[in-house]
This record gives structure tokens, sequence and C-alpha cells, in this order.
């Protein structure tokens, strides 16, 4: 933005059309007003520091039902359900869903999952191979891994992937009208719901079927809280990983020297996933918080009932932290990243996706060394949703 | 150079993300029963310092204290 330009309020979100994400220029202090479609204003915040101020703070609050939260897409009238869905709430609510949760995404429980991980991702690249080149790496690799993994875990049949998988799209879309979202929603929950009835007369070893019986049974939690957690994870745990493993796959082949540095010396398969996180940064929509008392961050006074948002993309190319941010480099050592968020809303599910990743791409780049795009690179046709991603993404071997 | 690090974690604060785990598992371990950090180790050894300084730097819930002296 130029001076001229100054008073004029930047509309949120930026929209995704490339792997750099759209940042605003705000100068050096890396702070200013966005305008967001439902008419308020929200102010955004993009410096790295300035993030993990803000996002370990107790004067902000994740409760989209709060005055003054932003909202990027309208509410529709009748206020939506947000039971069990844990990530728009505060403590001690959010602790007590999230602390029934910790066990299972435990890096301990996540490693017992390994060879399933590696079974399902050899699994589909060998079906990929046999339905011939060139093919749709989305449809047939990035998506169905993390799909099938997160089906096994929570105990959904993933026989009815497409049934959901189509509805958490349209979820997901920036495109999709209100009322589209909304049966979406109802249809997803009708269906978790007889899912969750079957359970409870034949439980399984998933997860779904553990809260069931541990939390529901004894009325730790309800059975509708069980719904909205269960469609959290079930979306959560298709979209993020599936997109990430697309992206990344266009990442790597577009670094040809960087790819053959990984496929010499496999062991740096961990900082490649951490920098892919890092540069990729897929929740460009950012994390949006409400100050419920009059505050401060980065030095910037926030008061009570002002809305906010934190620009992960941003704070992730942030030069202070990482210098020269817009360059891909898998040996840079990208821990200090906030693709999973931070603060005590920070992904449960990271572990998981960090398995899913590292075992993915490194069989993806291993079992298929001669893996390149089949399509023009300018022509890969980007997700305008809540999560970034690629629609599809043609490759032959 | 000064002679010790100690390390102090809270449970109550510990969100369970495992980060802590994940870059020094000679210091930090999750409980096998809820998932929350357990200290293995509060006095760490000296060529750990660095990674147990990130760890907390990088914990979402700020739930590590590193004192030193
Ligand atoms: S990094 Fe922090 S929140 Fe995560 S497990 Fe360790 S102590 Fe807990």
């Amino acid at each position: 933005m130029s001076d001229t330009l100054a008073t004029r309020i930047p509309t949120y979100p930026f929209g995704n059309d490339g792997l750099d994400p759209r940042l605003p220029d705000f100068g050096l202090e890396g702070v200013g007003r966005v305008q967001l479609p439902t008419g308020q204003q929200a102010l955004l915040f993009t410096r790295h520091e300035h993030l993990r101020e803000l996002l370990r703070s107790p004067d902000f609050s994740s409760d989209f039902t709060r005055p003054g939260f932003p909202l990027i897409r309208p509410l529709p009238d009748e206020m939506p359900r947000r039971e069990g869905s844990f990530i728009r709430m505060d403590p001690p609510e959010h602790t007590k869903f999230r602390r029934m949760l910790t066990p299972e995404f435990m890096i301990k429980h996540i490693r017992t999952l390994e060879p399933l991980i590696q079974q399902t991702v050899t699994d589909a690249l060998a079906s990929m191979q046999a339905v011939g080149k060139p093919a749709d790496l989305v449809e047939h690799f990035a998506l169905p891994v993390p799909s099938m993994v997160i089906c096994h875990l929570l105990g959904v049949p993933y026989a009815d992937h497409e049934f959901f998988q189509e509805r958490s799209r349209i979820l997901l879309a920036w495109s999709s009208p209100l009322d589209v979202v909304r049966t979406a929603v109802e249809e997803l929950r009708e269906y978790l719901v007889r899912l969750i009835e079957r359970k409870r007369g034949e439980p399984g070893d998933d997860m779904i079927s553990r809260l069931a019986a541990e939390r529901v049974a004894t009325g730790e939690m309800t059975e509708p809280e069980l719904v909205g957690l269960s469609l959290l994870l079930l979306i959560a745990g298709h979209e993020t990983t599936s997109n990430m493993i697309g992206l990344s796959a266009l990442v790597m082949l577009q670094h040809p020297a960087q790819l053959e540095r990984l496929r010499q010396d496999p062991a740096r398969i961990d900082d490649t996933v951490e920098e892919l996180l890092r540069y990729l940064t897929i929740v460009r929509t950012g994390l949006t918080r409400v100050a419920i008392r009059d505050t401060v961050v980065g030095g910037h006074r926030v008061p009570a009932g002002q809305g906010v948002i934190g620009l992960l993309s941003a704070a992730n190319r942030d030069a202070d932290v990482f210098p020269d941010g817009d360059r891909f480099d898998l040996t840079r050592g990208s821990h200090q990243h906030m693709a999973f968020g931070f603060g005590i809303h920070q992904c449960i599910g990271q572990p998981l996706a960090r398995a899913e990743l590292r075992i993915a791409l490194a069989e993806l780049f291993t079992r298929l060394p001669n893996l390149e795009l089949a399509v023009d690179p300018d022509s890969v046709e980007f997700r305008d949703a809540v999560v970034f991603g690629v629609r599809e993404l043609a490759v032959t071997w | 150079m000064s002679d010790r690090l100690r390390v102090a974690v809270d449970r109550e604060a510990c969100c369970g993300s495992g980060n802590c785990v994940r870059t020094v598992p000679e210091v930090f371990d999750q409980d096998e029963a809820d998932g929350l950090v357990l200290l293995r180790q509060p006095a760490p050894a000296e060529a750990d310092w660095a990674a147990v300084r990130e760890a907390a730097y990088n914990c979402p819930a700020g739930a590590i204290e590193v004192t030193q002296g």
C-alpha cells in the first residue's frame, strides 16, 4: 500500500492464488486494520513476536459467540451449535475437552499408528500407479491417505468417504452459500449421530467408541458434544494433511536441487516437513480472537471487545525469525514456525500430521524417483477456502 | 559459564502438544495416562541446554520455565 492509500482499509481475507501468501504492507510495526465481509473491522497482527504474545494471552477469547468476535462469514440467524467444538472455547471449558483428547494424540500413541500409515501410503501409491500416468496426485494420494488414517483413528467407515469429503469441502469453501453450508453440517451431524449410536451397541477399538464409553456414558460429555467433537476431528483430519501433501509435492518438484538433497540424505525428511509447514502455512486465514479486557499486544493497545486476527502465514515469513523467508530452504531449521498455531489451541493433531507427512513424502519421492509434474506449474489451480491447497495436481513418473 | 540449568514444567498449563518431547526427549516426556508433560530431568546435561531453551520458547502454552545459575 502506498501513502495515498494509507486511509484505505484492506479487505480481508486476501485470497489464495499462489504459493506465496498475499500479505498486507503494514510497515515495520506489522499491525493494521482490515475490513471483513461481515462489515466488521479487525486488527490484523502479522509479526511473529506479536503472534506469540497474542496467541498465548489469556486476554483473548476464541468463542465466536462473544460480542465483537471477528467473523469472516456471517452467522446464520440461528446461532450455530458450538457443542464439542473446543477450538471455539476458552478455559476451563476448552481444557476439559482438550484433556479428553491429549492421550489419543500423544506422540507415543501416534507412533503405534505408524505401521498403519506406512501401509496406507504404500497401498495408495500402488493404486495410483495402477491407474496409470498421468494421474491426479490429490485424488489418488494426497486425499485418500489422511482420509483413511483419520477414519481408522476415529472409527468412521472409509467406505463413506465421498459423503463426508464432499460436505467438508462445502463447509470450508468461501464461495459456499450459507444455507448450503448449514445443510452440509446438518447432514454430517446426522451421520455421526447414527454412527455413535452404532458404536454404543458395538464398540470398536477406535476413538469415538472410547469417548462414547468413557466420557458420554459417564456423564462427562453429552452426546451432542461428542458429535461436535467428532465432526471437528473428521474435517480437520481430512483437509489439513491432504492439502499439505498435495502442496508439498508441488513445492518439492519445483525445487529439484532440494529434492535431490533429500533423496541423498533421507534423514532430512523431518527438517523438510517443518520447512514445508512453515513455507506453506495452509491456515492462511489466520486465527481470529476477541479481546475480553483492555490489553496490549506488542505495545499496541487493544480495547475490550476488539476483534483481532493473527496471520500465521505472515508470521511464518517474518524476516526477524526466518531470514529471506520467501525462499524455501529445507536446511533452515524452521522449528519456530506457527503453522499449527500457538497457545493452548495449538493443533492437537500435530504429531499425527507430522507422521503422515513424513511417511507420505518419503515414500512418494523414494518409490517414484522420476516423479514430475504433468502440467505447467503456472496452470495449477489453488483452492480459495479456509484451508489452502491445490485443487488437483497431475503428475507422471 | 554458569553452573546449572534448572527446568520446571506446569502440568496445569500444559496443553499436551508434545513439542518439548519432540525437541528434547532426554528431558521431557508425555504421561501415558493423560498425555501431559512429564519432566524426566530437572537439571539437564549441558549438551541439552540449547534444545531445552528452544523447547521452552516453542511451548505453545508457556508451561516450561528455565532458570540458570
Ligand atoms: S511443549 Fe508445552 S504444552 Fe506442549 S507438551 Fe510440552 S509442556 Fe506441554
